[in-house]
Parts: structure tokens; C-alpha cells; sequence
């Protein structure tokens, strides 16, 4: 069973303890510079943005979305990420050579990197996999003192997130962001406000597809590729050269008949 | 040994000069201080330049190798060799390249013990690692003639039919999957260049692209050691240019008719400068000039349209990597000095390193003067001429 978090916007109070959280965990750097910044970064897994409308003050959170089919996981030549049973897409650092095509494919715009490190490693969310392999939730879950952020069975909360929908057709929007959102994700957002608005991609844009097959439709006919594309280039070999052979017969023959009692010069 | 100091000469040393203080600036101070890549642009001109264009302009070497041992066009035969160390250079370049442009460069060892095969980058790895080797192959007879060692010749010898498939079967695969990488982008990359058909037009670009390299290397090199042209090599290979240009028109006509972006793409758009910037390099100049037969019999002509499309497609490749993500990312990306000096380095290696290679080895056949049809080429040096006469000094 598959875990994921539910993050409710309309019950986030903004206190940013999600941040501070993910940074102890994590080992980084926390403090009112790191707080104000407003966007990830290699030392930001996850940041809480503000946006006022009506003069009140929204939220929205983001972070890594720890999808179903991650495209960071299909494409990584060294195969550097990988998703745990448990949900979490997790990096190992030892085997990454620093291609960033996770970077340059993932929807979301996830993993990020040390630009200034002289041994750079990409960094991201990567859903705490030590407390989540052992049944605790995520140091962003466990903080948050409303319950914006949740931690759960993946289908559990969709079953809540449905209900809260149902419950309060006002408050929110009637859809989940991650639910089907390139196959489905591990982080499930509901929002009074269109979660574009905070820089997630459009859910028309990125479509329901997994990110992996749009490659793997190619990738799936190589097995198949290799051995009639080197039948057909060997046949073709043969055959001019086969030809060549027949023409140098035919011409000797030729000679031949010329000198019968010659021979060969 | 007396060392003359040319112009071009002190040109190299100085690309050369300037490309290693970048070099240093990037082993020691790292990615960021070295480009203006950014999370938001984590390709920058390396990957589309250095390695999406290298690979295409080292398409000559199995486009001449396919042409004269896989479908007997004997015309071309004095062509392969020049064609194939173009091709071993050009890889081995592409490997210096990235050596920069990796973030852990000393693990790229990696790709041969935690292999992916769901990743495109993982086959083509493996297959320029592969092509690499099989052209090294191609290129040692070079090496063995020099020193007059028979015997590795003639082992070389029996396995070269499997050396030609092989080669082919690589260079099909990986040309290809150049554009495969970037079919996992559909939301990111500008509808213009994100196509279902990428595998295609970077194959179908890649041979093209190879003709033209060998129109113009030949040239270039006609022009550089003082060699004659042989007309029908020009002749034939201007005429294949033409087909492999109009397959590729009709193929990206065919992609953006049937994805209804006709109407889209005549409409003035910062993507549509350069998709026509694009298009005109690529298409209307060199088809246009390739189909009067006076062009195509002219060897200044056929130069002047090969550069053409070459610079067309590099156009192309630098629009899908770079140009094509400016929208989505939502500011552009220009390369810092240090970026595009490194990779002035690599051309520079690559053209020295050519001087040398055609000073030392029989690249070309031997000058045979009473041979009909030749044409003199004049002397107006269009390029950086000099660098290859005097590379080896």
C-alpha cells in the first residue's frame, strides 16, 4: 500500500513549521533568510507561497510529488532514483554522474542542484523514506499544527479528500491536483484556488499519461529493432558484394574463353 | 624545428588559452560559476551544441561508410577515410564535451555498472561508447598502413563487414535516440520541435547532415592542402544532399500538418524566428540551390550550400535544446563567455587535431595527377583555412 500526503490549502495557516521541519530532517540550513525565500532551491525541498486575494492572505505548499511513474526514475541513466514500495522517490547519491536529465524531464520541476558544488548532488523532496519505511509520517505531517499537511494511505486520503470535497462544495474546488495528474502522484492538494496559480503545471498540459511512456514507447521497440535492422544491413552487404563477386567470376570467365589455352596471365 | 607563428596559429593559442582558464574555472569553482545554467535551464549550450550538434556533424563517417561498402558506390571511395576520422574526432569530442558538462564526471564509469534500460540517455551512451570503439577500428588501418604492419591489417580486414554493420546499426540507433531524449519534455518543450516524430527528423537530419559535412570537409580540405577536387564525388554526393533535404522537409511538412501547427507556424512569434531562421537554412536556400543542375555541378556552389544546410540544422538542434524551453521556463538563456569558450576549445581540438591526423596518416589517396575530371579549386579561404595547413607544424 502506497503512502502519500494530503496537503488541504484551505486549512494551512501559512506558519511555514513544514519548512523548518524538512530542513532539520534533512540537515539544512534554516533561518529567517532561508525562511523568506519564496522558491525551492538545492537548500529548499519544499516552501509554503503566499498570495492575497481579497486581502486575505492563501497558501499553497510545494514540493516533490512523488509520482506513481516518476519521470526522474525512467531516465536517469544510472538509474540514481527509484520509487520505494512505500511511495517515496528516493535518490542515491553514489551512483549519480550529474547528466540532470531527471532535472530537464520531470513535470514539475522537482529536483534541483549544487550549482556551486564541486561534487554536485541533485536535491529534492525525497518524502522521508527512513520514518516512512518504519510507519511515522513525514516531518512536514508531523509538525503541522492544523492537519493542512496529512500523511495516510494513498487511497485513504483520496477517500477523505472526496468526503471534504462533498462535505464543503463551496470551500473547495472540485478537483484533487495528483490524483490522475501524469498517472497519478504520492502528494494529493485540494484548493479553493486553481493550484496553477502557484506555478504547478496545468493539469491539461501535462496530461494523465506517465511521464515514462512517452519514451518507453520507443525504448520498448529497440529489442526488436536490433536484430532485423542488423539482418537487413547484413543482407544488403551480401548482396552488393555478392554481386561484385558474381562480376569478377563472369569477367575471369570471360577472360577465359578469350585464351583457352593462356589461362590466368 | 623552426615554429613559424601565423595568424591562425595565434588564433588556436588564443581559443586555446581562453578555454583552459574556463576549464579551470569549471574543475575548481564548478557548474555554476562556469555557465548561466540554472535549475530552471540545467541544459545549457554544451548539451545542445557540443553534444547534440557534435554527434550530428560526426554523421559523415557511417553515411560514407554505408555508401561505399554497403551499397558499392565506388565513386566515393577516397572520401571514407577523410569521412571516418571526421566521425572518430567528432566522438571523441563529444566525450571531452561532456566530461565538462557533467556534474561528477569521474563517475561516468557508472553507466556501465548501474544500468538503466529504461533510459534513453543509458542507450545512448552506450551506443556512442560502442560506435567509438567500432570506429577506432575503422580508423587503425590508417594507423597500421603508416607503419606498414600487415598482419593486424588483414585481421582488421576480416571483421570489417561486421565493423560496417555494426557501425551502421549503432549510428541508426543512437542519431535517433538524440531526439528520443526529448520526448519525455511534451509539456515543457515548444510545439514546434516537441514531436511523436523526434527519432525521426534527428535520423533523417543526421544523415543529411552528413553529406553536407563531407561536401564541405572535402572542399575545405581541397582548399587547405592544396589537393584537387574530385568533381563526380561532389556531383554525386550534392545530388544525394537534395533527396536527403527533401525527405527531411516532407517529414517535418507531414509532422506539422498532421499536428494542425501549419497556420501556427507562419504567424510572427519569438519561436517562429527562429523555426523560419531555421527552415530557410535547412530548406528553401540549399534545396533551392541544389535543384539547378549548374549548382550542382559547381563545386563552389555545392560548398556554399552545404554550409547552408549545416548551419541550418545546427540551427534546428540549438532550437530544440535551447529556444524551445524559453517559454515554458519564462526568460532565455544566453551562455556565459566561459560556456561558449569551451566549447570554441573542442572545435579548435577537433580542426588541430584533424591538421595532424591528415599531416601524419594517409587520409587521403595519393595525389595521381594524370586522373581525369579534375577540378582546381581557387583559394579563397572562407574559413579558418590555415588552421588545418599549418596545425601539424
Amino acid at each position: 500500500m502506497s503512502k502519500a500526503l494530503l496537503y488541504d490549502a484551505t486549512m494551512c495557516i501559512g506558519c511555514k513549521q513544514c519548512e523548518g521541519a524538512c530542513a532539520q530532517q534533512n540537515n539544512l540550513r534554516y533561518d529567517d533568510a532561508v525562511a523568506a525565500e519564496s522558491v525551492q532551491s538545492e537548500h529548499k525541498y519544499t516552501v509554503v507561497m503566499t498570495k492575497a486575494v481579497n486581502k486575505e492572505d492563501k497558501f499553497m505548499r510545494r514540493l516533490c510529488m512523488h509520482c506513481e511513474h516518476p519521470a526522474c526514475a525512467s531516465v536517469c541513466p544510472v538509474g540514481a532514483f527509484h520509487k520505494t514500495k512505500d511511495g517515496p522517490v528516493v535518490y542515491d547519491v553514489w551512483k549519480c554522474i550529474g547528466c540532470r536529465y531527471c532535472m530537464v524531464a520531470c513535470p514539475f520541476a522537482q529536483p534541483k542542484y549544487e550549482w556551486g558544488s564541486l561534487n554536485p548532488r541533485v536535491r529534492k523532496c525525497i518524502m522521508c523514506p527512513d520514518r516512512v519505511s518504519v510507519g511515522k509520517p513525514t516531518a512536514c505531517a508531523e509538525i503541522c499544527p492544523t492537519g493542512a499537511t496529512k500523511f495516510g494511505d494513498r487511497d485513504d486520503l483520496i477517500r477523505e479528500a472526496k468526503e471534504r470535497i462533498r462535505q464543503n462544495p463551496g470551500v473547495y474546488l472540485n478537483r484533487i491536483y495528483g490524483l490522475n495528474e501524469v498517472g497519478g502522484t504520492c502528494v494529493l492538494i485540494l484548493s479553493s484556488m486553481n493550484v496553477e496559480e502557484y506555478g504547478y503545471p496545468a493539469s491539461a498540459k501535462i496530461g494523465e499519461t506517465p511521464m515514462p511512456e512517452y519514451t518507453g514507447r520507443v525504448m520498448e521497440r529497440i529489442p526488436d529493432f536490433i536484430p532485423v535492422w542488423s539482418l537487413v544491413l547484413g543482407g544488403i552487404y551480401w548482396i552488393s558484394h555478392r554481386r561484385e563477386e558474381v562480376a569478377a567470376a563472369e569477367a575471369e570467365e570471360h577472360e577465359h574463353k578469350q585464351h583457352p589455352n593462356g589461362g590466368a596471365r | 624545428m623552426k615554429i613559424k607563428l601565423t595568424f591562425w596559429k595565434m588564433v588556436f593559442l588564443g581559443i586555446m588559452a581562453l578555454g583552459l582558464y574556463s576549464s579551470f574555472i569549471r574543475y575548481f569553482r564548478g557548474l555554476g560559476a562556469v555557465s548561466n545554467m540554472t535549475d530552471q535551464f540545467p541544459w545549457g549550450l554544451w548539451i545542445g551544441f557540443d553534444c547534440l550538434c557534435g554527434v550530428m556533424l560526426a554523421a559523415g563517417g557511417f553515411c560514407m561508410v554505408g555508401a561505399v561498402y554497403l551499397f558499392n558506390v565506388e565513386r566515393l571511395h577516397s572520401v571514407v577515410r577523410p569521412a571516418v576520422l571526421t566521425a572518430f574526432l567528432g566522438y571523441i569530442l563529444f566525450i571531452v564535451g561532456l566530461l565538462f558538462d557533467l556534474g561528477r564526471p569521474w563517475y561516468i564509469w557508472h553507466q556501465l555498472i548501474y544500468m538503466n534500460p529504461h533510459s534513453v540517455m543509458f542507450e545512448v551512451g552506450m551506443c556512442v561508447m560502442t560506435y567509438t570503439t567500432v570506429l577506432f577500428f575503422e580508423f587503425l588501418p590508417n594507423v597500421l598502413e603508416r607503419f606498414n604492419w600487415k598482419t593486424p591489417i588483414k585481421w582488421i580486414n576480416k571483421i570489417y563487414p561486421v565493423l560496417i554493420v555494426l557501425g551502421i546499426l549503432l549510428s541508426t540507433l543512437h542519431q535517433s535516440s538524440l531526439g528520443s531524449l526529448y520526448l519525455i519534455m511534451p509539456s515543457k518543450l515548444h510545439p514546434f520541435w516537441y514531436t511523436p516524430a523526434l527519432p525521426f527528423l534527428f535520423f533523417g537530419s543526421a544523415v543529411a547532415v552528413g553529406l553536407a559535412m563531407t561536401i564541405f570537409e572535402s572542399t575545405q580540405s581541397a582548399k587547405a592542402f592544396g589537393r584537387h577536387l574530385e568533381r563526380p564525388v561532389l556531383v554525386t554526393l550534392g545530388g544525394a544532399l537534395l533527396i536527403a533535404l527533401w525527405v527531411n522537409a516532407l517529414l517535418r511538412f507531414e509532422d506539422y500538418f498532421h499536428r494542425g501547427l501549419l497556420r501556427q507556424i507562419i504567424q510572427p512569434s519569438y519561436e517562429a524566428y527562429f523555426l523560419w531562421l531555421e527552415l530557410a537554412l535547412t530548406f528553401v536556400i540549399p534545396i533551392g540551390m541544389l535543384s539547378f543542375k549548374k549548382v550542382r555541378l559547381s563545386p563552389q556552389l555545392l560548398y556554399l550550400a552545404s554550409i547552408s544546410t549545416v548551419l541550418g540544422f545546427i540551427t534546428n538542434r540549438l532550437n530544440i535544446a535551447l529556444i524551445g524551453f524559453e517559454t515554458y521556463v519564462g526568460h532565455h538563456y544566453v551562455p556565459k563567455w566561459t560556456e561558449f569558450s569551451i566549447t570554441l576549445m573542442i572545435i579548435a581540438m577537433g580542426f588541430a587535431l584533424f591538421g595532424v591526423a591528415v599531416k601524419y596518416l594517409p587520409i587521403f589517396p595519393e595525389e595521381n595527377h594524370a586522373a581525369e575530371m579534375r577540378v582546381p579549386i581557387e583559394t579563397n579561404a572562407v574559413l579558418s583555412t590555415p588552421v588545418f595547413t599549418h596545425a601539424g607544424d
